[in-house]
This record gives C-alpha cells, structure tokens and sequence, in this order.
C-alpha cells in the first residue's frame, strides 16, 4: 500500500475543506469505515496521496422524519441500522437487505454512506494484470470472454459488465431513496435511481457524485404501515457471499389488485436494478403467479447472456416470482 | 489533525486496559500495529482483505476486523484482544469452552473465532437480529442456524467447526437465566 497524508474531519464541512485542500486532488479520498477502500489500496487499485478519516462527522442518527420516513446517517454503521427498531418495523427488506451482506465483523465496520459508495468486485477490476475499463479507461474489459459467472446481464456496454455488489443499495432502490450530498457548490437532493450509473462509455464512473461531494444521508419515504416486504438473495454458500441474483420487494394487493410493487435486482446490473418494466406491467393485475412470471419474464427481456452467466436470466425470473408469490400471501403480520 | 505523507505518526492506542504509544505511518493497519509494533501476536492474520475473520477484536465491545482497519483510525477506542481476555490470570469462559470443547485443530483462527464468540453473544443479548432472525421475536435463542449465520465471518480451514460450535453454546448455555 503506498503511504499517505492522513486528516480527520469534525464536521461535512470541514471534511469537504480538507479535501479541497490536497495536494491533488483527483488522488484525494474520503475514508469511512475503510472495509472496501483498505481492500482496494492494499491491493494498489486505489491509491490515494490523501484520506480525509470522516468516521467521526455527527452524521451517526437515525432520525424519524414528520412525513413518516426516516433519515439515516452516512455514518450509521451497517449493523446499526439493520438493528433499528423503526428500520425492523417499517422498512423490513432493508434490515434484511443488510443483514444478508458480508458478515458480523464487516457490518460493524461499514457505513451507509460507504455502502452507496463500495466499488465492483469483479475479478478481472481487482487483478492489475487484467484489462479493465474500470480500473485502467480505455484497457479493454477481459471479462466479457473471461470467466464471468458473476457478471452482469442487464444495462451492460461493450466496455464493462461488472455488477454493483451492495445488498442494502437494492433495498434502497426498491424504496425509493434519495441520498443527500453536500459539495462544494452546497446541498443536493439524488434520486437514488440517478445516483448509481450504467457503465455506458465510462465504466470507470460509478455514480453521479460531482467532485468534491459527500454523501451525508440517506432519506426513505414514508411507506405504509405493515406493507408486506423482502430480501431474497440467491448465492453460493448460505451466508459471506456475494449475491448471483438478489430481489427486493414490497407489494400491496387491495381487493385482488396488485395496487403497489417495488421491486429491485441485485447482481444483474452495474447498479442496484429497479425492475420498472416487472412494476409496470403488475400494477392492477391479479396477484398470480402466472403473472408474477409474465411481468419478470418482461423485465428479463433485455437481458444479454455472456458465456458463463445465462441462468442468470431464469434465476432472476424464477426470484421474483417466488418472492411476489409469498409477499402476496403474506397478511403483514410478524415474521 | 495533519500528517505528511512520510512521516512516522505517533499517537496513542488503548489496548487491552492500557494505553500504548506507537509511532507509525498511517497506511499501518490495526491488525499490523497489534502484531508488529505491539508485541500482540495473538491477533492472526489469514488472507488480510477481510474474508477470513482470523484477525477478529473487540472495538468499544463489537467485533471488527483489524486487517480493514488502519491503526490511526483507532486513537480513542477501546481495542480488547485475544490477550486481553483473560481477568487476574483467569482466562475468558469462551476460551476455557474452546479448549474443553476442544475447539480447533491447528490454533490458527482460534483468536479471532474466540473474540468473535464473545462479540456475537454480546451482540445476541443487545438484541442484533441476523439474517434468519425472524421479524418481530423480543428475545433471540441461539439455534443452531443462529449461530452457524452469525459465525459465518471466521473460516476454519481445518473444519474445527463442530468443536467450535459446541464451545460457544456451552457458554451460551451457562450465561442464560
């Protein structure tokens, strides 16, 4: 790991100041709970000159907000929030969501803010003596006829196919989060489904974030009480592994009509996938499972297989089916 | 707080009920700091990127991995490791269940599957669900399935894993009312 200037931050604003006050700062970072950015400069794909340390910003709280949501800290660790009472109430798939990322050791560390912001793991983005667009713009993606299991089959370029890897950003995408940024130029207010990018021409772009930006929240609408939801994550070992394909739901059927749907992929997409076309194409219909398949098949349309990856396609359709199928048996009671 | 980028840092780390001073560069992880700069080479290091949980300790009472965490980041916390379990020359339940349990084979990932033990029973009596917690239970039992989810970040590459089990629901079992 190549050696550093190390400042710590009181407060977002400070924090900004000392990242504007590096040496470059295109090779200046913000270091949070360190468990993706330690990995990536051991490894030499980051190699920052300067962290600004932000894990003491007051930025820590999740507060209930008067509509009925919730705001959570960037630095509300990860197993603090899936732990939080009003998140176990009222947002359930997003405490499951985490709950099945990485392992004890590792949530304890991270935070919500360095979630949103955890880079690919793609094998090929880690090995320097791959070719990556990613990692190395312009070197070629050598996963696209490598061995790319785990890679993704929706909203892929020519240039890049790797997938987000978060669990919790799928759960934020199916609740429609926005993330709260302070820049230089102020405050700003992201959909999330605006803040993650497709790899289009840029793979090595991962959100819309302008330079100098901090994300300091994130802001979950208010959702009905009881709305039955889930996390299902589909991979190969039971737990500590990375999504192949994971789903985020909450459905609400009011006199046999499918009234409301959220619905988001994980380990599909470059970004957490919100499955707009599946949401459409259920919105009153029947709760069936002839049209649970119908609306995932329509979704998977797209999808563009590689090699080793094309019973992505069917895992997915089959996931969201399964996970529709028991929401809408669901009463909304305690599980 | 600033520090250039070749300099040693020195500052001060509370471990094990004592403060230590260590002088540094700031890319140095905790993990590197305890074994290297300490003398604390309870703390194991396996594959150092996070996936192994052999350099597992207690920060402020949970339960993180020291190969992810720079040292520097760690002034004002409260860091206990495999060393600083035992009390008066009394080792930690945890660890007289490992040996009784006979919990390992080779000893490599004993620490960190130890202060991952203890942490993981802190964090069930606190009320942490974890992925197979149903929703809506006020108090969590450690099944079988409980445990295998909430241990799932320490790796045994010798397979100690039944020993291992067993030593945590002895102690599981001795502190429920």
């Amino acid at each position: 790991m190549n050696n550093f200037t190390y400042t710590t931050a009181t407060d977002a604003r400070s924090a900004l100041k000392l990242l504007s006050e590096s040496p470059d700062r295109n090779a200046a970072r913000f270091l949070a709970g360190g468990t993706n950015m330690v990995d990536l400069m051991r490894e030499g794909i980051e190699q920052p000159q300067s962290l600004v340390d932000i894990t003491r910003l007051p930025l820590a709280e999740v507060e209930e907000l008067p509509d009925g949501g919730v705001r959570i800290g960037a630095m509300v660790r990860n197993s603090h929030l899936a732990a939080h009472r009003f998140i176990r109430t009222k947002y359930l798939l997003l405490s499951q969501a985490i709950l099945m990322g990485a392992s004890a050791q590792l949530r304890n560390m991270a935070t919500t803010g360095g979630n949103l912001m955890q880079r690919t793991r793609c094998y090929y983005f880690y090995d320097r003596a791959a070719a990556c667009n990613k990692r190395v713009p312009g070197s070629g993606c050598d996963a696209i006829e490598g061995f790319n299991r785990i890679h993704a089959i929706l909203g892929t370029s020519p240039r890049c196919i790797a997938t987000h890897p978060s669990d919790m950003c799928v759960a934020l995408a199916a609740l429609d989060a926005s993330v709260n940024v302070l820049g230089p130029s102020g405050e700003r207010r992201v959909a999330f489904a605006d803040f993650h990018r497709l790899p289009g021409e840029t793979p090595e772009v991962d959100t819309n974030l302008l330079p100098g930006e901090l994300v300091t929240s994130i802001d979950l609408p208010a959702l009905s009480s009881g709305l039955p939801s889930a996390y299902r994550k589909v991979r190969d070992r039971a737990s500590y592994a990375f999504a192949l394909v994971s789903v985020a739901a909450a459905l609400t059927v009011k006199e046999g009509v499918i009234s409301d749907v959220r619905l988001a992929l994980g380990g599909v997409a470059h970004k957490p996938w919100r499955a707009r076309v599946a949401e459409q194409s259920l919105r009153g219909s029947a709760p069936t499972p002839e049209n649970f398949m119908k609306a995932a098949a329509a979704e998977l349309e797209p999808a563009i297989p590689r090699r080793d990856n094309a019973f992505k396609i069917e895992l997915a359709k089959r996931t969201i089916a399964l996970v529709l199928s028991e929401l809408s048996a669901d009463d909304g009671g305690p599980r | 707080m600033k520090s250039p980028t070749t300099e040693f840092q020195t500052f001060t780390l509370h471990v094990n009920g004592v403060e230590r001073s260590v002088a540094i560069e700031a890319r140095v992880s905790l993990l590197d700091a305890l074994r290297d700069h300490l003398g604390l080479p309870g703390t194991k290091k396996g594959c150092d990127q996070g996936a192994c949980g052999a350099c597992t300790v207690l920060v402020d009472g949970e339960r993180i991995n020291s190969c992810l965490a720079l040292a520097i980041q760690y002034q004002g916390r409260e860091i206990i490791t495999i060393e600083g379990l035992e009390q008066a020359g009394h080792l930690d339940p945890m660890q007289l269940a490992f040996i009784d349990e006979d919990g390992f084979q080779c000893g490599y990932c004993t620490p960190g599957q130890i202060c991952s033990a203890v942490g993981m029973l802190d964090e069930l009596r606190s009320g942490m669900p974890s992925a197979v917690t149903k929703n809506g239970v006020d108090s969590i039992e450690l099944t079988e399935a409980e445990l295998r989810e909430r241990m799932s970040g320490n790796l045994c590459r010798c397979g100690a894993y039944v020993g291992i089990r067993d030593a945590i629901q002895q102690v599981y079992g001795a502190m429920k009312p």
